[in-house]
């Protein structure tokens, strides 16, 4: 029920966000027709590409017309590619325009960077997120206290050029640059994709440790650890048997929250790596206000936030009884 | 192979380390020692090993890079790296050992000099707070002086390009341009420093207007209550489904159409863009210490004596909130601060000629492949970028002493 609720508000939001990108891309002064168009902009052809484009409907029919193309996948045309394609009097093929065409691929290769960063990041940080909070106060701790706070307060583009120059430059182990095609081979994908996970882990994992640390000391202070502890219960049995099962949720807790911080990451670090993630994807677009990208892309990343989002909540609901059955 | 090897070593070594430990434990001179041996496990004895090999192998590097022209014959004969050509790792732990004896000394003087109160406070502090204190008050001077220190203005443009940092005229530099010039003749020194300025103090103004609007809001909020709470907290709510960094993108795309070619206002529209974006974070958290605060006795005391607004707001709760806002207000800044260098270094933040730190970082960033023939080129955008992250870092140090002591957390 309760869940079923999260879900509902999970919802409610998308559309509110929705809303609210669209009526931000609509704050643009003039036309998006004058804006294809740009010097060679006649009244004849803006109201023909007003026309095409739909623009002279009023605002919420425009709104739906867009949001229900965008929940079947169709994010509209690019300005960038119309200029050359549709409205330059070319013959090119009908998908070659469209930005959904454009996401795609970008789309699967940011998934991939996001996997490969989660499986190098989990293991490690809730394993020294564990012996942090093990070994408390211990000079372990400290260091890695103080190791995951100037992680956390660099900027991602820092650690990726000092990542470049220790792994790239200096030992030249792994390519600064990932260009990475369709059809690569899954172990060269990788390779030119171990740089940006490896800085995305940096950042993320700082953040998971501090949260997984801080979770399994709370875990440590209730009295059912201090009662197996009590009953001369083995230190490695009061681990695995009493705390870990209770510590589980809120680690899955913290890694779905923190998979959530890693969007943020990826658009600087693709820029950084020339990924050609979306994240590389929107800031071109940004910059050469392609607006149905940027759309489409504010979109796509909002989506990812929410749902992850939803995840841990879900994920806390589920784990926690007192949750499930609020008063 | 040797990987499976030494960690055979190590792992042999920590349990023989901890048997021992258990047999000599009943022969040690303090009861703590015997219980410390008693209990001591093989993960502490194998993370010992780890971390002593670690400093070893480190202090070698170290060693290597200290004697990289003379090495003395009996250093070669035990030294596992050898003599080192490439400085950074020198420099990385020159800074570290000279910052960290600089907080050192910062914090004996704190607890000499000054009064009362301000010695009672640098006594309980750890060196890294120490640390973080005075380097926020030298970036302070640094941005608040910076016509003064930098030796040229941010936009002069000189005839001599792309001059190698060193001031070596025989590598291509030129004394009177310590980092060198930039590719169209800007002074780096200069630039760096004003970019400390301009990024900083903008970074500034943005966290005061977002606490500005933030905390008021909050505040409001949390004494009117009712329909106002409801739809600022359902706005907020809206605003902050979308990631920060991808939402001052998209209105900053609409803000470029806006300013048109006046890219000065641009920098005040991000201003206002991350201002707002970041009140969001502010308002939940005033709106929630406010809500605490509202239901105590002595604010209901002042609403029934019939106090206006400003002055429940003002002398009721903003008193009692000042700690957990200020440490909120460390936070924020480092977090506006790494927001606007993340946009600069995207290229759509602080705009030329304003000098700042993203933008040098992405200018200067291609340098860093020279790193094995000109360490010194390669350093410089790793200098700005290792700037922007000195400051925050600094700042998350202060602010986690700060929330450690009005928390209570003693463990």
């Amino acid at each position: 029920m309760i869940i079923a609720k999260r879900l509902l508000l999970g919802i409610v939001t998308m559309f509110m966000v929705s809303v609210l990108i669209f009526c931000a891309v609509n704050l643009l002064p003039g036309d998006f027709a004058q804006a294809i168009l740009g010097q060679g902009a006649t009244p004849e052809a803006v109201e023909a590409i007003r026309k095409d484009l739909g623009l002279d409907k009023p605002f919420i029919q425009r709104y739906l017309g867009w949001f229900v193309n965008a929940i079947q996948g169709d994010f509209g045309t690019s300005f960038a590619q119309a200029n050359f394609s549709s409205y330059g009097g070319s013959t090119a093929t009908e998908n070659f325009g469209s930005v959904a065409h454009q996401l795609a691929p970008r789309f699967k290769n940011t998934i991939f960077l996001a996997s490969v960063t989660a499986a190098v990041a989990v293991p490690i940080s809730l394993f020294i997120g564990v012996l942090a909070a093990l070994y408390r106060n211990s000079i372990f701790d400290r260091v890695a206290n103080i190791s995951t706070l100037s992680s956390i307060s660099s900027p991602e583009f820092f650690l990726a050029y000092i990542l470049i120059l220790v792994l790239a430059v200096l030992n030249p182990i792994l390519p600064s640059l990932s260009n990475i095609y369709d059809g690569m081979e899954f172990g060269e994908r990788l390779q030119k994709t171990m740089l940006p996970a490896l800085t995305l882990t940096l950042v993320v994992a700082a953040h998971m440790m501090r949260m997984t640390r801080a979770a399994i000391i709370n875990l440590l202070a209730s009295p059912f650890i201090e009662m197996a502890r009590l009953k001369g219960l083995s230190p490695f049995r009061v681990i695995l048997f009493h705390a870990f099962p209770n510590a589980l949720a809120p680690i899955i807790n913290v890694v779905a929250l923190n998979l959530a911080f890693l969007i943020t990451g990826v658009v600087v670090v693709e820029v950084v790596f020339v990924y050609p993630g979306i994240g590389q994807l929107f800031v071109d677009s940004v910059k050469i206000r392609d607006i149905p990208v940027v759309q489409a892309c504010c979109l796509v990343f909002a989506a990812a936030y929410i749902l992850l989002n939803l995840t841990a909540d879900i994920m806390a609901i589920i784990s926690n009884p007192r949750l499930r059955h609020p008063k | 192979m040797a990987f499976t090897t030494i960690m055979m070593i190590w792992l042999a070594g920590a349990v023989g380390l901890t048997l021992a430990a258990k047999a000599l434990a009943p022969k040690a001179p303090t009861v703590e020692m015997q219980e410390w041996l008693r209990d001591v496990g093989y993960v502490a004895f194998f993370g010992y090993i780890f971390m002593i090999t670690i400093v070893l192998l480190s202090v070698d590097y170290y060693l290597g890079y200290w004697f990289a022209e003379d090495m003395p014959a009996w250093l070669q004969a035990i030294s596992f790296f050898g003599p080192q050509k490439l400085p950074f790792y020198g420099w990385l732990i020159n800074g570290i050992i000279m910052f960290g004896i600089a907080g050192w000394i910062f914090r004996v003087v704190g607890r000499t000099v000054g009064t009362e109160w301000s010695k009672k406070m640098f006594r309980q502090m750890p060196v890294t707070a120490s640390f973080g204190i005075l380097i926020i008050i030298l970036y302070a001077i640094m941005s608040i002086f910076a016509d003064f220190i930098a030796p040229y203005g941010q936009a002069d443009v000189f005839d001599k390009i792309n001059l190698l940092p060193g001031g070596d005229p025989a590598l291509g530099g030129d004394p009177a341009h310590l980092l060198g010039t930039d590719q169209i003749g800007r002074d780096l020194l200069s630039r760096l420093i004003y970019g400390g300025q301009n990024t900083v103090g903008i970074a500034f103004a943005t966290t005061c207007l977002a606490f500005f609007i933030g905390t008021s809001l909050g505040f409001l909020a949390a004494t009117l209550g009712g329909w106002f709470d409801q739809l600022l907290s359902r706005i907020v709510d809206m605003l902050m489904a979308i990631p920060q960094l991808i939402f001052a993108l998209l209105l900053m795309t609409i803000a470029t159409a806006w300013a048109g070619s006046e890219r000065s206002l641009l920098t005040i529209y991000m201003v206002v863009i991350i201002a707002v974006l970041d009140s969001t974070r502010v308002f939940r958290l005033s709106r929630a210490v406010g809500m605490n605060i509202v239901v105590m006795d002595f604010f209901e005391a002042a609403k029934l004596r019939g106090e206006n607004l400003a002055y429940l707001i003002f002398k009721e709760i903003l008193p009692n909130a000042y700690a957990p806002l200020l440490a909120e207000f460390g936070l924020r800044f480092c977090f506006v601060f790494l927001t606007i260098a993340s946009l600069s270094f995207l290229g759509v933040g602080i705009q030329p000629p304003l000098a700042d730190w993203g933008t040098m970082v992405k200018d200067l960033s291609q340098f860093i492949n020279f790193a094995a023939f000109s360490p010194l080129t390669a350093a410089l955008p790793l200098l700005a970028a290792g700037a922007i992250a000195l400051l925050t870092v600094a700042v998350n140090f202060v602010v986690d002493w700060m929330l450690h002591r009005s928390s209570g957390l003693k463990e």
